[in-house]
């Protein structure tokens, strides 16, 4: 493959930016919209087939013997070289993962411009929207084919401005410009872990790439020497603060606090680096390095309870929310904490790594499923003009498509077979249960969890009661700009299952047969049954039910509902300890010490001048007489000198 | 009694000196400028007596003084005009009155 | 009878430079002191005269008494009204001057004649075969080698027009 369709699948989103950014304003809103889907596009088919050609093409540049995928870095240009050791590079490495992530970044993209097209219709700053969704696919697509980790830092944080950007996008409200704030300041919070990793990593292994690496992750371990700190070894903390950075993006516990408040910004931007693409950057990156985590296992420990208590976290809190895209947010805070485990329990002993598959698989599909869940949510609110499921209820009559694809969206997270999550989750499940039982006992537990909360959602918004207010404002189907992404994302969440993922990722590259765990299987399959029938009882048509619940344990529904009060938290470490105390004490020393030590130079150099400047008479007499006075003195000084 | 190089310094040390003492103490500007002339010509009359007496054999004194009395002409033209310049502005050449521009 | 002529010749013009060169500072008719002056620039034309320097005595009385005196007393005319003396100085600038020249001379004088140099040559040894004539003081002014002079020279011209056009611009009427 030549080089240069690499280069246009990260060129033409960068060049559709700079043209929306720039000429957006001379443009017509059609002419913006049409622009920025045709670049998608065009984008779209050339990683396709890019993608495709790695798969399947056979060619020995891919794909070895032995079926050994290889990783190809199409090309790496040095952009930076301070020194030998420290070469900042810009390059396309093409490895089954970053392929993977180019089709569900260019497909979910596509979809969302095209759906953006009908939601964002009449909006003021169209075209602008347009040009931060290319700026977005472009740093997301150069995130995941980044050559080295420092690449991937610089996109990293690109995506995380776009990210801010987007949020921010209704700039006159300011609950939107807080929380574009408050996601800003957490992910970059969280990059600080993620820059001090880098730094130590790249100190011991005197390079960035990704290849050298990964592939020979001993010998990352060798260059250590051994060295410790505070009882743990250099590289497991390189790979902690790497994870955090992971966490930060990915909005995992207890970094998780911007990602609710994210959906501020328009629903198809939730949908695309809310749901689908930016938060999963985390388990991306940890995906990336995993060679080097397997070495130090209790990083990967580390993974596995992050993860695994903020799934439960996520889920119980999702469970009694009142706006609908929140409880996306946490649903999806809770399925990237499932891949977060997966990855974390995954080991090569047990069925050759099997949970990195599972993980990199649930990405897939739980991309494609969520993208079809925000963007159906998306369709709600347009059609509803609220975000709360009290505006909604007895939607489906009015709103058949969108009932249809939502409900095959919950179908496919609660883990239906044979929709896509059935798969994914299955495999995700019997590779935490291989690796230990309570592992997969409590994400057990929690995929329940999230089969209750979405159907609670689904029944909340479609069945329960009709809301009086349809009488003078009929919802309805949204536009076809925006009913064909939820067909063909639902049509893909039906079929996404039967992929032969393990066929084409796996943490070695080697091919891998999966097979389906009847006993996993049908566990979680009950138990996603049971909770679905569940909330049938619940919620389906209106009833008392829930709010006796909710007023047998107000305390423990308050709590979910204001989500533990993780937000109250920050806030009294910030503002009481971190902005009244410390900071106000720096303050204070920096107003009474440092600034009056400036103060008090100004003021004797003021005095001084006051003093003095009767010398600066103007009078030329005055002058002659210094001046005079001083030449004898210096050439009395002169003489005494020399004699 | 032979005439050597200190007789002609003493009145050329006086000469300036009484510059110094004249550009002191008077108020009045032309007066001033007399004064800046009489240190000029001391220094002019030194430039001679050193060229006479240490190198007999060569101009250089000389020339200096001669270009020095002609920077001298100009100098005096220009100061002269503003001298001029200042009385019709401000009435008189005292330079006590000459304060609009201080501090 | 040359030595003692030059002597003669000498003690008047120091006594000349000296005295009108007090009375220059000293007088308060500001007219007596421009021709105070005059004096003592001819007096020091003399000098140059004794020490051989025909030309630059000539160029001393042409320009400095002939033309710079001419400008100063124009000067003096123009913004001075008849017998208007200059006020009395003040005993603070008098001391202050006195004590300045004072330093200066003790200074200047001490120097002087501490200073082993000047006790070489006689004027009579100094004048004996160096006659500067105009021949030699053309060549020097008007040629470029080493000591010779055409670039001061020229710079000197164009100093002095620029000082023509300087004095017209700055002394015409507005």
């Amino acid at each position: 493959m030549e080089m240069t369709l690499p280069i246009l699948i990260l060129a033409i989103p960068i060049t559709m930016f700079l043209i929306l950014g720039i000429g957006g304003v001379y443009m017509s809103k059609k002419m913006a919209g049409v622009l920025g889907i045709l670049g998608m596009g065009v984008t779209m088919c050339i990683a396709y087939y890019v993608a495709l050609t790695y798969f399947f093409s056979g060619d020995p540049a891919f794909i070895d013997a032995q079926g050994l995928r290889l990783q190809v870095p199409v090309f790496d240009w040095l952009w930076l070289a301070f020194t030998n050791a420290l070469q900042v590079k810009l390059g396309f490495l093409l490895d089954p993962i970053s392929a993977m992530m180019l089709i569900v970044i260019t497909t979910i993209s596509f979809m969302v411009h095209l759906y953006s097209w009908g939601y964002m219709e009449g909006e003021k700053g169209f075209q602008r929207f347009y040009a931060f969704l290319s700026l977005f696919s472009f740093s997301m697509l150069g995130l995941v084919v980044a050559t080295n980790i420092f690449q991937m830092y610089i996109f990293w944080e690109l995506v995380g401005v776009s990210s801010y950007l987007l949020i921010g996008f209704y700039y006159k409200l300011p609950s939107a410009v807080s929380a574009s704030k408050k996601a800003f300041i957490v992910t970059r919070f969280a990059d600080l872990g993620f820059l001090i990793g880098i730094l130590i990593l790249s100190f011991y292994c005197k390079t960035f790439d990704f290849i050298p690496i990964t592939n020979d992750p001993t010998s990352v371990l060798a260059s250590t020497g051994g060295a410790t700190f505070m009882g743990a070894s250099v590289l497991t903390w390189a790979l902690v603060l790497i994870f955090v950075g992971g966490m930060g993006k990915s909005a995992m516990m207890p970094l998780h606090i911007w990602l609710p408040d994210a959906m501020e910004g328009p629903t198809p931007v939730s949908a695309l680096i809310h749901a689908a693409t930016m938060v999963v950057a985390g388990v991306y990156l940890v995906a990336r390095m995993f060679p080097l985590y397997l070495i130090e296992e209790a990083s990967l420990l580390f993974v596995t309870c992050v993860g695994a208590i903020t799934a439960f976290y996520a889920a119980v809190v999702a469970c009694c929310q009142i706006d609908i895209k929140r409880v996306l947010a946490f649903s999806t805070i809770s399925q990237i904490a499932f891949m977060m485990v997966a990855l974390g329990v995954a080991r090569p002993e047990l069925h050759d790594g099997f949970g990195y598959m599972a993980s990199m698989f649930h990405l897939f599909t739980h991309a494609m499923f969520k993208a079809l869940l925000f963007l159906g949510a998306g369709a709600l609110i347009h059609a509803v003009h609220s975000n709360d499921y009290t505006a909604m209820g007895g939607l489906r009559k009015y709103m058949p498509i969108t009932h249809w694809t939502f409900l095959i969206g919950c179908l496919a997270i609660a883990g239906i077979w044979p929709f896509s999550g059935f798969f994914s989750k299955d495999e995700m499940l019997a590779a935490m249960f291989a690796n230990h039982w309570f592992w997969g006992a409590w994400m057990t537990m929690v995929a329940g969890l999230t089969a209750f909360y979405m159907f609670r959602l689904y029944y909340l918004i479609f069945w329960w009661e009709e809301n009086p207010h349809y009488k003078e404002h009929k919802p309805h189907d949204a536009p076809w700009q925006m009913s064909l992404p939820l067909i063909i994302l639902a049509a893909v969440s039906c079929v996404a299952g039967f992929i032969p993922f393990g066929e084409f990722v796996t943490w070695n590259r080697m091919p891998y047969h999966i097979h389906i765990e009847l006993p996993v299987a049908a566990t979680s399959l009950t138990v996603a049954i049971l909770a679905i029938a569940l909330a049938t009882v619940m919620y389906r048509k209106k009833n008392p039910i829930p709010s006796r619940l909710k007023a047998a344990m107000p305390g423990l529904w308050q709590a979910a509902h204001r989500r533990f009060y993780w937000d109250e938290i920050y806030m009294f470490i910030t503002h009481k300890i971190i902005f009244n105390i410390i900071c106000k004490s720096i303050a204070w020393f920096d107003r009474h010490v440092i600034d009056a030590t400036m103060d008090g130079f100004a003021k004797i150099t003021q005095k001084t001048s006051f003093a003095i400047r009767g010398m600066q008479s103007g009078s030329i007499q005055t002058y002659i007489v210094w001046y005079f006075l001083g030449a004898v003195l210096l050439a009395g000084i002169t003489w005494i000198c020399i004699f | 009694m032979e005439l050597t190089m200190l007789w002609y310094l003493v009145p050329s040390v006086i000469m300036f000196i009484c510059g110094v003492y004249g550009f002191i103490t008077r108020h009045n500007l032309i007066a001033i400028l007399l004064s800046l002339e009489l240190m000029l010509n001391a220094a002019d009359l030194n430039f001679v007596v050193f060229n006479r007496f240490l190198f007999p054999g060569a101009m250089e004194g000389m020339f200096f003084t001669l270009f020095s009395i002609g920077i001298a002409a100009a100098e005096t033209a220009i100061a002269v005009a503003i001298v001029v310049n200042i009385y019709r502005a401000i009435g008189n050449t005292d330079i006590n009155e000459i304060k609009k521009m201080r501090f | 009878m040359d030595q003692v002529g030059n002597i003669i010749l000498y003690f008047v013009t120091a006594l000349v430079i000296i005295v009108f060169s007090v009375m220059t500072v000293t007088s308060r008719k500001i007219l007596r002191s421009a021709t105070y002056l005059l004096f003592v620039l001819l007096a020091t034309a003399v000098m140059y005269f004794q020490l051989g320097y025909q030309f630059l005595g000539a160029v001393q009385i042409a320009v400095y008494a002939g033309g710079i005196m001419v400008l100063f007393v124009f000067a003096i005319l123009l913004t001075h009204r008849p017998n208007q003396d200059e006020q009395a100085l003040t005993s603070h600038k008098r001391v202050l001057g006195i004590t300045c020249s004072a330093l200066g001379a003790i200074l200047l004088l001490f120097a002087l004649f501490t200073m082993p140099v000047c006790e070489g040559t006689t004027l009579c040894q100094a004048l004996t075969d160096n006659n500067v004539d105009m021949n030699a003081i053309g060549t020097a002014l008007l040629g470029t080698d080493k000591f010779q002079y055409l670039l001061p020279f020229e710079a000197v011209s164009v100093l002095l027009l620029a000082c023509i056009i300087g004095g017209v611009v700055v002394a015409r009427k507005r």
